[in-house]
């Protein structure tokens, strides 16, 4: 009779559990089941009036009846619980297509930006990066440069003057060498480049500017030769421009360096079959450079007989004009940031 | 410009192509910039056999023209001088004549035309000058050939080079005879000097004339004298060449002068006897001395330039233009020839000065070589005797005090081999001298050598012969080494390093890098002048807008905002690291930033603006970088450019390094920030870094709010609170300021969160309370300020 009880108990639930649909019916349907006067709970009662020997098989019986109800609970419930979730996540969904946040970073100059990729190859090369003076000593920028007063070579440079006929704009980024040299006081090994700003009186226009900017090196040793300088020029316009860059030297003139030399290389935008950029050369004259010229060595404390070494120098302005295809120098000066941001970005990787 | 028919005259060269020729000559050096060729395809010698008017035109004729093998052409024709039985030009179909216009068969007013009958300045061989286009076509002699190259048969057959010369060469390979030694170098071969031998007559120059030279600046002066000079015409070749360098003939005796000058370099200058008198006294301008140059203008000359003087008068700027004084004319019989050696300096100051850039200007100033002033005067000589009847007095006057000592270098092979990097014997190295004709001698391997006067760019030192030898050698066949030097890294030195961290920095925070121009105008001088500075004017600017060196890049940067603002670039976010200076020439480092616009964020949706406390904020993060943590601090601004009440000065170690602010509304109404910080003040020493543990112990966060007079500035009560948090207070912070009703009008709310921990136990409320309190009290004591207690 007892038993009738747990199984009138366990068809009413076999019943009711199909009218369940929400969490709150589910919970109610606890609390008339597993209450503490609950369907299940009261069946518990009855224990008392079982004899001892069935107590046993009794309440197995009825916490079968209570499993089959916590079974049923808890997959409802995680069932229940995964709707509300789902829902939730579906009402949280966004227009991933809509326009991204600006996230802050700034662009160096396009000059700056390849001035640091010489600087990388050069560094790794051991040489140091120096800066000096960009109102300089007419001393400095040309005499110690052996281009000494009333010399044609100055008129080529038209200079601007500061003060009297001593202080200048410097005209070109080598009295940063002589400077370096001359703290080097005949004894240390030099490698080094300087880039930095340059003037010139010249007018504003496509291909010409008043202010540039130059990269030059210097390196001053025991038995240094034209053709070390060739090899070092090869690995740094082929960081530039490709490792399947040449080079070429054509005889030059500079007075600070003899023998000089004009580089060329190979025009990476038609490997050499000749296009607008090489003027249909097939190559790109972008260095002068050459040995260090004795007298230079000898001004700034270096004794020639001991010591030998190159120079380059690089336009900064021409080689990005070259590489990243640039049309006017001006560019260079009149910052459109449209046009900056363009170089927030590696070279390549 | 180079002939190579002028140049055949000197050296060998029937059998080089010209084009493969001037690659040669480029690769040694001297760079040939273009080949100009006078040879035209398609061109012919044709007579007019029937010459018709056009039907339809009042001055176009038909001609039929008889070209030999290809029979009779029909041709239309404008020109006056055309008629039957002329033997002209014919230009076929097919022909490119200078600027690149091509002959074609056409229809002109309806009449078919196979052909130009042309003039020869259509050919590129005369100048376009009004007086050679009323001539019309060309009229060939009788015998010319019909169906032949008309330009052969007129010696215009040549091959021009237009050379782009560095300065060191410019002397040397501007005449023919010493580019023929270039040429004659490359490619192994002697040169010829031209024919200079003539007949003089008894009568020496010496009883005609007399020589004084009273200026150091003149260390060489040869005349001769010449007499019964034919004023005439030049010879054809004479003429033609003359034409080909660029100059107009003008009779035989000008166009010697010019001739002997394009073959040696040396410039020579005329005198007409009868005018000039019996002397010459070559010295230094007076001051403001008065003279009438060739050109007809009135020169004033200063005590620096020189002048050739009858003795009184002024009648030639030396080196530059002569007087009209002494000029050559139609009548002139009897001739003086000047060819001399003036300071190079000298000329070129001149020159320049009264911007008279003259063809013997422009060589004097390059400096000249004394043996050809000799040369060249026994040339001209002949060429007057030949081409002009002149009879030749006996005899130079000679002024010399020039340096004859020759330039010579020893050196062993191996110091030329070390110099190139490569490896060539003594033999060889001989070989390569003898090209160039230097003379030398080897003694155990040693050489001597002695390099010839014309090379006036060559100094004495072996770089110089290793110059030479290289070049013929060929850069090109160098090959590629590396320096044999220790292997090390390189570093940023000194002000350097700062600008790359810093620059990166500030990158990283958003900015952008930008390059502004150092000079700039006055309008450019007035605001932001940091420290009082004045600018530097420059003595002699360019222009206006380029005459002052800046002392502040921030109005620089505002004209790059201004460029994007017009280019509807709205949030604008820029930086500049440069060097300034002021009128003492003291150089500053100046670190530079704009900031306008959205920060961070997105239109649609939130964004950060930028303002005051963000751009302060990107300092406090660059300074922190660098290592300055707790050193800095900010005080209320007077920089008169800036919004007086938005703008505040940064200190370093409590001293003024710059400021930040919004613009002044008066310099732009647009909200603008901008800040202004010395580099070199960042160069200080900073503590090491270290590892500082975390606290592990909980702390307690605990909060206060004031009511203070709106005066009180916030980091003035956190400046107090500090002082009084000890060792425990870790960290304050602002987290509410009120303005409104719930406070009176002069007064604001200000709310801080304050963080205290320990780290070496957990903190318990007792101990924060006693300095809780004793905070509150001495903020309410020092500011007058009441704690808000809701």
């Amino acid at each position: 009779m007892k038993y009738e009880q747990i199984n009138k108990v366990k068809e009413m639930l076999e019943q009711d559990i199909k009218s369940i649909f929400d969490i709150k019916e589910l919970n109610d349907l606890k609390v008339k089941y597993l209450g503490k006067k609950g369907l299940i709970s009261e069946l518990n009662q009855l224990i008392r009036d079982i004899p001892n020997e069935d107590r046993k098989d009794f309440g197995q019986a009825v916490n079968e009846v209570r499993s089959f109800f916590n079974d049923f609970y808890d997959t409802k419930k995680q069932q229940f619980e995964e709707e509300t979730l789902n829902k939730k996540l579906e009402s949280e969904a966004i227009d991933i297509s809509l326009p991204a946040a600006k996230v802050t970073q700034g662009a160096p100059s396009i000059l700056e930006k390849l001035i640091e990729e010489v600087e990388e190859v050069c560094m790794a090369m051991g040489y140091d990066v120096v800066d000096g003076p960009e109102i300089e000593e007419d001393k400095y920028n040309f005499e110690m440069l052996n281009i000494p007063k009333g010399h044609p070579a100055r008129d080529a440079q038209d200079t601007f003057y500061v003060e009297g006929e001593e202080l200048l704009l410097r005209s070109q980024t080598s009295p940063v060498q002589v400077r370096t040299m001359l703290e080097g006081k005949g004894v240390t090994p030099i490698r080094m480049i300087c880039p930095g700003k340059t003037y010139r009186r010249d007018d504003d226009d496509a291909t010409h500017s008043h202010q540039f900017m130059q990269i030059e090196g210097l390196l001053v040793d025991k038995n240094i030769s034209l053709s070390d300088l060739k090899g070092t020029i090869d690995i740094i316009v082929k960081k530039l421009f490709g490792e399947d860059i040449e080079t070429r030297f054509r005889p030059s003139y500079y007075q600070f360096t003899e023998p000089s030399v004009e580089v060329d290389i190979s025009c990476f935008n038609c490997k050499g079959k000749g296009c607008s950029i090489c003027k249909k050369t097939g190559w790109i004259t972008v260095a002068g450079a050459g040995v260090v010229h004795p007298n230079v060595l000898r001004m700034s404390g270096y004794d020639p007989k001991e010591w030998s070494g190159f120079a380059f120098g690089f336009g900064a302005e021409r080689l990005a004009m070259l590489k990243y295809d640039i049309n006017d120098l001006r560019v260079f000066y009149n910052t459109d940031l449209r046009e900056s941001k363009i170089f927030d970005r590696e070279e390549s990787l | 410009m180079i002939s190579l028919e002028w140049v055949k005259d000197y050296v060998n060269i029937e059998d080089q192509d010209p084009q493969e020729l001037a690659v040669k000559i480029t690769k040694a050096g001297i760079n040939v910039e273009s080949v100009i060729s006078h040879n035209i395809d398609n061109l012919v010698i044709g007579e007019i056999v029937k010459c018709v008017d056009h039907p339809d035109s009042d001055h176009l004729h038909i001609c039929s023209v008889n070209i030999g093998t290809d029979g009779l052409q029909q041709i239309v024709c404008g020109a006056p001088n055309v008629r039957e039985g002329l033997k002209v030009i014919v230009a076929l179909p097919g022909a490119i004549l200078p600027g690149n216009f091509e002959i074609k068969t056409s229809k002109i007013r309806g009449i078919e035309s196979n052909g130009m009958i042309c003039a020869l300045f259509e050919l590129g061989v005369e100048e376009e000058t009004e007086e050679n286009y009323a001539k019309g076509i060309h009229e060939l002699d009788d015998n010319a050939p019909i169906g032949q190259n008309p330009l052969r048969y007129l010696g215009y057959e040549d091959t021009l080079y237009e050379l782009d010369v560095h300065k060191h060469r410019n002397n040397d390979c501007y005449y023919h005879i010493g580019f023929a030694y270039e040429i004659a170098a490359i490619l192994n071969r002697k040169v010829t000097l031209p024919e200079a031998n003539y007949n003089e007559i008894e009568d020496s120059i010496n009883n005609h004339f007399n020589l004084k030279v009273d200026t150091e600046k003149c260390p060489f002066y040869l005349a001769k004298m010449v007499t019964d000079v034919k004023i005439g015409e030049s010879p054809e070749f004479i003429k033609r060449r003359l034409i080909s360098a660029g100059m107009r003939p003008i009779n035989n005796v000008v166009d010697i002068s010019n001739y002997v000058m394009l073959e040696y370099g040396q410039p020579l200058h005329f005198f007409d006897k009868d005018k000039l008198g019996n002397n010459i006294l070559v010295r230094n301008a007076k001051e403001n001395e008065e003279i009438i140059t060739l050109d007809g203008k009135c020169r004033h000359l200063k005590a620096n330039d020189i002048v050739i003087t009858d003795g009184k008068k002024a009648v030639c700027i030396a080196g530059i233009m002569g007087g009209e004084n002494t000029e050559v004319d139609n009548n002139t019989k009897t001739i003086l020839i000047e060819s001399a050696i003036f300071d190079a300096v000298n000329i070129r100051n001149t020159a320049s000065r009264l911007d008279l850039k003259s063809e013997a200007s422009i060589r004097y100033g390059k400096g000249l070589n004394y043996e050809y002033t000799k040369l060249a005067i026994d040339r001209a000589c002949y060429l007057l005797e030949k081409y002009a009847d002149a009879k030749i007095l006996s005899d130079m006057v000679t002024y010399d005090n020039i340096d004859k000592a020759a330039k010579v270098v020893k050196f062993t092979p191996d110091d030329v081999n070390k110099i190139l990097g490569i490896k060539i014997s003594a033999d060889d190295m001989k070989i390569e001298l003898a090209r160039l004709d230097f003379d030398y001698k080897l003694k155990d391997d040693l050489f001597e050598v002695t390099i010839p006067s014309r090379r006036l760019d060559i100094d004495p030192n072996v770089n110089d012969i290793a110059e030479e030898i290289g070049r013929l050698y060929g850069y090109h066949n160098l090959v590629s080494t590396l320096p044999r030097v220790p292997i090390r890294r390189g570093q940023y030195i000194g002000d350097v390093k700062y600008r790359k961290k810093i620059s990166k920095r500030l990158r990283s925070l958003g900015l952008n890098e930008v390059k502004t121009y150092t000079l700039v105008s006055k309008e450019l001088t007035k605001d932001f002048s940091f420290n009082n500075k004045e600018n530097i004017l420059l003595p002699n600017p360019m222009s206006s807008d380029k005459a002052y060196v800046r002392t502040s890049i921030i109005p620089s940067l505002l004209n790059v905002y201004n460029y994007n603002k017009k280019r509807k670039v709205n949030d604008i976010l820029i930086y500049e690291i440069s060097k300034t200076y002021d009128n003492n020439f003291k150089e500053e480092s100046l670190i530079s930033g704009l900031l306008s616009g959205t920060y961070i964020g997105n239109e649609w949706a939130t964004s950060v603006k930028v303002d005051f406390y963000l751009v302060k904020g990107i300092i406090e993060n660059l300074l922190n970088y660098i290592g300055f943590k707790n050193r800095y601090s900010f005080e209320i601004g007077d920089n008169n450019s800036l919004h007086p009440g938005i703008s505040a000065k940064i200190l370093l170690d409590r001293e003024p390094i710059g400021y930040l602010g919004r613009i002044h509304p008066k310099i732009s109404k647009d909200e603008i920030y901008v800040f202004e910080l010395s580099l070199n003040e960042l160069m200080r020493k900073i503590k090491p870094l270290k590892f500082k543990p975390a606290s592990i112990y909980p702390g307690i966060k605990k909060d206060m709010a004031f009511i203070v007079s709106k005066d009180i500035t916030a980091g003035e009560i956190m400046e107090t609170i500090k002082k009084n948090g000890g060792r425990l207070l870790e960290s304050i912070s602002v987290f509410d300021l009120y303005m409104g009703d719930k406070v009176n009008n002069n007064e604001k709310s200000i709310a801080f969160s304050l963080y205290f921990e320990d780290p070496n136990k957990t903190l318990s409320d007792d101990e924060v309370m006693v300095i809780f309190n004793k905070i509150i009290e001495k903020v309410t004591t020092s500011y007058n300020a009441k704690l808000r207690d809701n």
